[in-house]
């Protein structure tokens, strides 16, 4: 089914400028290659070497965290929406 | 290129970190960004800290406000632009961590020195190139009436 991702701001010069994209999939994992499919140079900004998402990589759908749901598994829905944000923290 | 920031948010941003002294604040900052990446801001959104185990030196806003905050702002026909916190008793210039925890290239971090309980600088930086090779660049801040 057809769903939504939001992408961020720092990714988007590698997603052809778009902040929303939508792709074909039944879950969180094929969503995600999805986008990398369509945007290759994506892949290593969400990506490390061994195909996990980056450490500092969050993927929501709706309004929770994937890490918390079946990971890449998470299936989807019509009406869904997958949120890439990349954590923000800092300090002395 | 500035980073452009009406008067009432700049005070606004700058009296969250006096109201969380001596503890950092952080927030978002929510606007646009014209052609050239010239960025203006028409919203400072107050965050939590979710370091509560070492508020005063570190801080980290919650992914579930940030994807709240990015889809308002978008639904808006807004943008993240940046981000803004405050670094108590210490110098308004990013440190070694912010620049390691720092991952939204193209946008402002903007910090504030807050001594006692009382904001003194803030200044604006630019995340440049990517994640291997960031670094952080002074940026201009330019602020308006409205």
């Amino acid at each position: 089914m057809s769903i939504k991702i939001l992408i961020p701001t720092p990714l988007r010069p590698y997603a052809g400028k778009q902040s929303i994209i939508e792709v074909t999939a039944q879950t969180v994992g094929e969503a995600l290659k999805a986008l990398v499919a369509q945007h290759p140079d994506l892949r290593k900004h969400l990506f490390s070497e061994d195909g996990k998402l980056r450490s500092f990589v969050n993927v929501y759908l709706n309004d929770e965290d994937i890490r918390y749901l079946s990971k890449d598994a998470t299936p989807v829905k019509e009406t869904d929406t997958i949120s890439i944000v990349p954590s923000v923290a800092g300090g002395i | 290129m500035a980073l452009t920031i009406p008067l009432a948010l700049y005070d606004r941003l700058r009296q969250h970190g006096e109201a969380t002294y001596p503890h950092e604040c952080c927030g978002v900052l929510v606007g646009e960004f014209d052609e050239n990446g010239a960025k203006t801001v028409r919203a400072a959104v107050q965050c939590g800290n979710t370091r509560t185990d070492s508020p005063a030196n570190r801080y980290h806003i919650s992914p579930s406000e940030l994807v709240r905050i990015q889809r308002e702002a978008l639904l808006a026909g807004h943008d993240i632009v940046g981000f803004y916190h405050s670094h108590p008793d210490h110098l308004a210039k990013w440190s070694a961590t912010d620049l390691a925890e720092a991952h939204w290239t193209g946008c402002s971090y903007v910090i504030t020195s807050v001594e006692k309980g009382q904001a003194v600088l803030t200044n604006s930086f630019l995340l440049l190139d990517q994640e291997e090779t960031k670094r952080f660049e002074d940026e201009a801040l330019e602020i308006i009436e409205k």
